[in-house]
């Protein structure tokens, strides 16, 4: 068994570090969020340790740390990144101490329970992204449910209660879905390898041999699991909810990594899995991700709450992301991976942005703002600066993904059809619409609310959180090749099983059952 | 037959030794209290004494597989195996712990003067439950049923002041009757069909020669009515939610757990010997087909964990909730039955391993934090999560694992439950249960809902004896353990699926 420590190290960060936290005395709520961000911090480095130590010429699974977990069914403690999580997994613990750091003034009650659960999120987050092990990925992809769940419900707003629940039976739905299909899939293995094992490098041999009529049935219960999570429309009616109820904090992870797990989940299991299936459900898929592009844009053009508006974007930035996947080109996957991290930070510092001037003005409706450029400069050039990251300007971060997604669909040999460019390249112009007008409507013009008169502008706290993100998002929209350099030759060798999947011949073992 | 069995007296008398303690001490009870009136107190622990050797007596019988109190040549009374060895372990935890739940229960302590009666009758349950899951005999089985219902009729009414309990007794036993009356009928028409009350003997009847098949399946439904009672399969349920929540708590507890497990083993000693013809390679039974066995199971489980599961939903009673939920897990547990095979059979044991800790654990917090709010009203809840962290913490925790959400021990119950059916190729049986969970999700976490993210001004405190904090813990280990770590479990169920006679 190979032993890289380096990734078990990772994630066992912050799960020891928050059960540290519980040991801490629960008024002492300064030394409390030091600790987070410390233990977050502490991961952040570790993963860049992680970043430096990975060869992108190599397009195999690294750092790959295994060993045997459950005797008898072949179920291991399986970890390693590729370029893709690699990059995911950099997303994830980049953004947990920023958040935190975001969350010291907003979050004042149960401080403790707070850097707890959202320490227990980042194992979650970190254990989805590297596992490969279908049983490991399925327990950390619902473990992180309990914590969202509680960060939701416990520190969110005047309907939380019913958005966390919302949040919680929908996905819930979704995974046990695949769950069966999981257990399917590797009692289906039984056959060709001669044992039930849930490992992903070794069921990447197995599943594309499986007959079409029920690879097509293993296919539709991961992709409905994932799409709940990415969200694709239209599926998408938790998201509004969750978002907008979520503290700032709970929205920024949410938007920033938890919706990328639907689709790294579609990207990592289903295309590869189920290439034959895979092929034959794109252009549907597509056709239901172009729509959720044109509506998530058109909806959020009419929401009179900023957070429900950005909550909306998502649903259309997040549909790029699935027509880029399921375009199956070496562009297009790099697009929707790079637009995957782009999504994180500019849509993260949308709702970092609008949870700092809520905590000042305490509403969220547009009719309320106005003429704040005047009073917050800095903000609003901060804002302004999210917004056409968001909306795709070109040299910042938005424009690279969305023109590698754009230009790989419209080569697609598997779409073949340049109609999904047109009508998803109209999203963008709409994106420019929202974000703009939005913009318009906060910013300029007259002060009309009185009670604006006087309103603090950011403080250095909160521009120490946002300046890295728009470095990054700087950096990302001049010079994307550091970044996608490093998934270059995964993502190459995704597109490659697609077309030729890996084949074993069938062992002749036969199944080892118990003898009565 | 009389010289059959007193020719081996000495090695059939060795077979029943765990029995043997348990009467001994349940007569050590009765006198004790006789003569000590005043010290109470030492009841549980001689409960616990007794059961603790029989545990000892139980172990060995892992492994072995004989058969004792012989009727004719081949055939016996008993089977001591590793089948019944594991039931037996799991009754004997499981009254280890309502033994002590029993000491903090303001229910039991209410009745001073009566503490002996009460030991004394919980023997008689668990003595009903160890002949029950070794029983090869119709008569035996029957005999041990009554003396498990007939003990816990009384146990159910104890706090003879409170009408609740009283009401639950009466309800009970004339559920109880009716059931055991129609079950006692079912066999005699079974002796008249086959010859015979001996599981293995009625077995070569079937395999060698023809019964008319509308009686047939006639006397099984009603001997499945007797046994469908003690596990609360839908239809015969109505009894659990009025005697959960009437019964004193611990007596809920144990009847949802340990009655229960051993009615599980009854019905599956009773499917596997009486129609099982062969065992195939790959572990699936070959039942006599007279009968659709596995459709008649799968349906009778499906409709028990979507009746459990949606009555759950409307409950306000954390008693009546957690009693609708034991009917949604007898489901998923025949589900496991229902799939005959190997595979199943290990899935039911190790779902019920994991079921004895989380239900148990949920039982007992309810228990405490009644003892002191007097009311097991879910609104009566609110924002507890922030006034008593520690109980609500372990509480949501064994409400998690009853869920089935991983890493609770109860994900991988519902884990073995879903790979077997998926072997036996019942996907959509399977997806059924599935959707079953995320009905299930919404009323358990209805409860944590209440307890955390609802706020409250009022404030509750309720003092943890340093023991009741050793017994949660005792409970909340395995329930987190067997999450992450579940080979031994695994490993001991395999093992111990080895029914005598196969």
């Amino acid at each position: 068994m190979e032993q890289n420590l380096l990734l078990t190290i990772l994630i066992l960060i912050p799960l020891i570090g928050s059960f540290l936290i519980l040991f801490i005395n629960k008024n002492q709520t300064n030394i409390i969020k030091y600790a987070g961000i410390g233990i977050s911090t502490i991961a952040f480095i570790f993963s860049l340790i992680l970043y430096f130590q990975f060869d992108p010429a190599n397009p195999d699974f690294q750092f790959i740390d295994k060993f045997q977990w459950i005797n008898g069914l072949h179920i291991h403690f399986h970890v390693g990144v590729d370029g893709m999580s690699l990059l995911l997994v950099l997303l994830t613990t980049f953004l947990t101490p920023l958040t935190l750091v975001s969350s010291w003034s907003s979050i004042q009650d149960k401080v403790k329970e707070f850097t707890f659960f959202f320490l227990m999120l980042e194992v979650g987050m970190l254990g989805v992204f590297i596992s490969l092990d279908l049983f490991l990925f399925y327990i950390f992809w619902e473990a992180m449910l309990i914590p969202m769940y509680f960060i939701i419900g416990i520190w969110g707003g005047k309907e939380r209660i019913y958005a966390a629940v919302k949040f919680f039976i929908y996905t819930m739905f979704g995974s046990l879905l695949m769950l069966v299909a999981l257990i399917w899939l590797a009692v289906y293995a039984i056959g060709p390898i001669g044992y039930f094992t849930t490992d992903l490098t070794e069921l990447y041999k197995v599943a594309p041999q499986i007959p079409m009529d029920i690879q097509i049935w293993m296919f539709l219960a991961f992709a409905f699991s994932f799409a709940i999570k990415v969200p694709l429309f239209p599926l998408h009616t938790w998201l509004p909810d969750a978002h907008t109820q979520a503290p700032t904090a709970g929205s920024v992870i949410l938007a920033g990594v938890l919706l990328k797990m639907g689709t790294y989940g579609l990207l990592r299991f289903n295309i590869p899995l189920f290439p034959e299936a895979s092929i034959l459900a794109a252009p549907y898929i597509s056709v239901l991700a172009v729509i959720g592009i044109i509506y998530g844009a058109l909806v959020a053009m009419v929401q009179t709450d900023v957070k429900r508006l950005v909550a909306y974007s998502s649903v259309s930035h997040l549909g790029f992301v699935v027509l880029g996947i399921f375009a199956m080109t070496q562009e297009s996957v790099q697009g929707a991976i790079i637009q995957m991290v782009n999504h994180g930070l500019s849509t993260g510092a949308l709702f970092l942005l609008v949870g700092i001037i809520y905590e000042r003005t305490h509403t969220r409706e547009i009719s309320d703002y106005g003429g704040i450029a005047k009073l917050v400069p800095v903000f609003s050039f901060a804002l302004m600066f999210a917004s056409l990251s968001s909306l795709g300007l070109p040299a910042l971060n938005g424009f690279v993904g969305e023109f590698l997604i754009l230009l790989g669909s419209f080569q697609s040999p598997i779409l073949n059809s340049w109609w999904f460019t047109v009508f998803a390249a109209s999203g963008v112009i709409f994106a420019a619409v929202y974000l703009l007008w939005m913009y318009q409507r906060v910013v300029f013009g007259e002060v009309t609310n009185q009670k604006l008169v006087g309103l603090k502008d950011m403080n250095g706290r909160e521009i120490f959180v946002l300046a890295p993100i728009f470095i990054l998002i700087v950096w990302i929209g001049i010079y994307p090749g550091t970044f996608l350099k490093v998934s270059d030759r995964s993502t190459a060798k995704v597109i490659k099983m697609i077309y030729s999947p890996e084949k074993i011949n069938p062992v002749t073992l036969k199944i080892n059952q118990p003898s009565k | 037959m009389i010289t059959l069995i007193l020719s081996n007296l000495s090695v059939n008398i060795q077979a029943i030794y765990p029995e043997i303690i348990l009467s001994l001490t349940l007569v050590a009870l009765v006198i004790f209290d006789l003569i000590f009136n005043k010290q109470k107190k030492f009841l549980p622990l001689i409960s616990i004494i007794g059961l603790f050797f029989a545990f000892i007596f139980v172990i060995p019988e892992f492994g072995t597989s004989r058969s004792a109190f012989p009727t004719s040549e081949n055939n016996s009374l008993l089977s001591i195996d590793s089948f019944s060895a594991f039931f037996k372990g799991l009754i004997i935890i499981a009254s280890v712990f309502v033994v002590l739940f029993s000491m903090s229960s303001n229910e039991i302590k209410s009745c001073p003067d009566r503490q002996g009666e009460y030991y004394s009758l919980m023997f008689g349950m668990i003595i009903g439950m160890f002949f029950l899951v070794s029983a090869n005999d119709l008569i035996l089985i029957y005999l041990s049923i009554e003396l498990l219902s007939l003990s816990s009729y009384v146990l159910a009414g104890f706090v003879k002041t409170s009408i609740r309990n009283s009401e639950a007794s009466l309800k009970y036993i004339i559920y109880g009757s009716t059931s055991s009356g129609i079950m006692l009928f079912g066999i005699s028409i079974l002796y008249g069909i086959t010859g015979s009350t001996n599981l293995f003997e009625i077995n070569s009847v079937l395999g060698f020669s023809n019964v008319p098949q509308i009686t047939f399946l006639i006397s099984i439904l009603m001997i499945f009515t007797g046994i469908g009672f003690k596990i609360s399969i839908v239809p015969f349920h109505f009894w659990t939610p009025d005697i959960y929540e009437g019964a004193p708590l611990p007596i809920t507890a144990f009847l949802s757990v340990a009655s229960k497990a051993a009615g599980f083993a009854v019905l599956i000693r009773f499917i596997e010997i009486t129609f099982a013809e062969s065992l195939s390679k790959s572990g699936f039974w070959q039942l006599i087909p007279y009968v659709n066995w596995q459709n008649l199971l799968v349906l009778f489980s499906i409709i028990t964990m979507t009746f459990g599961n949606f009555a759950a939903l409307w409950q306000d009673n954390l008693k009546r909730l957690l009693a609708y939920s034991s009917i949604a897990h007898a489901g998923y547990l025949m589900l496991g039955v229902a799939v005959l095979s190997d595979q199943g059979l290990t899935a039911v044991l190790i779902y019920f391993s994991i079921y004895l800790f989380m239900n148990l654990g949920a039982f007992f917090i309810v228990m405490l934090i009644a003892n002191k709010i007097n009311s097991e009203n879910i609104d009566d809840y609110r924002g507890l999560g922030y006034s008593i962290p520690f109980l609500s913490t372990s509480l949501a925790i064994f409400l998690v694992s009853l869920t089935g959400l991983p890493p609770t021990a109860g994900f991988i119950g519902k884990l073995y439950i879903f790979f077997a059916l998926v072997d036996a190729k019942m996907i959509v049986v399977a997806i059924i249960a599935l959707l079953n969970t995320v009905v299930a999700l919404y009323y358990y976490i209805r409860v944590l809902k209440v307890m955390f993210l609802e706020r409250t001004d009022k404030h509750v405190e309720i003092e943890i004896s340093p023991l009741n904090f050793v017994i949660i813990l005792a409970l909340l280990a395995p329930t987190l353990i067997f999450g992450v770590y579940f080979t031994p479990l695994v490993n001991i169920a395999k093992n111990s699926i080895q029914l005598l006679g196969f």
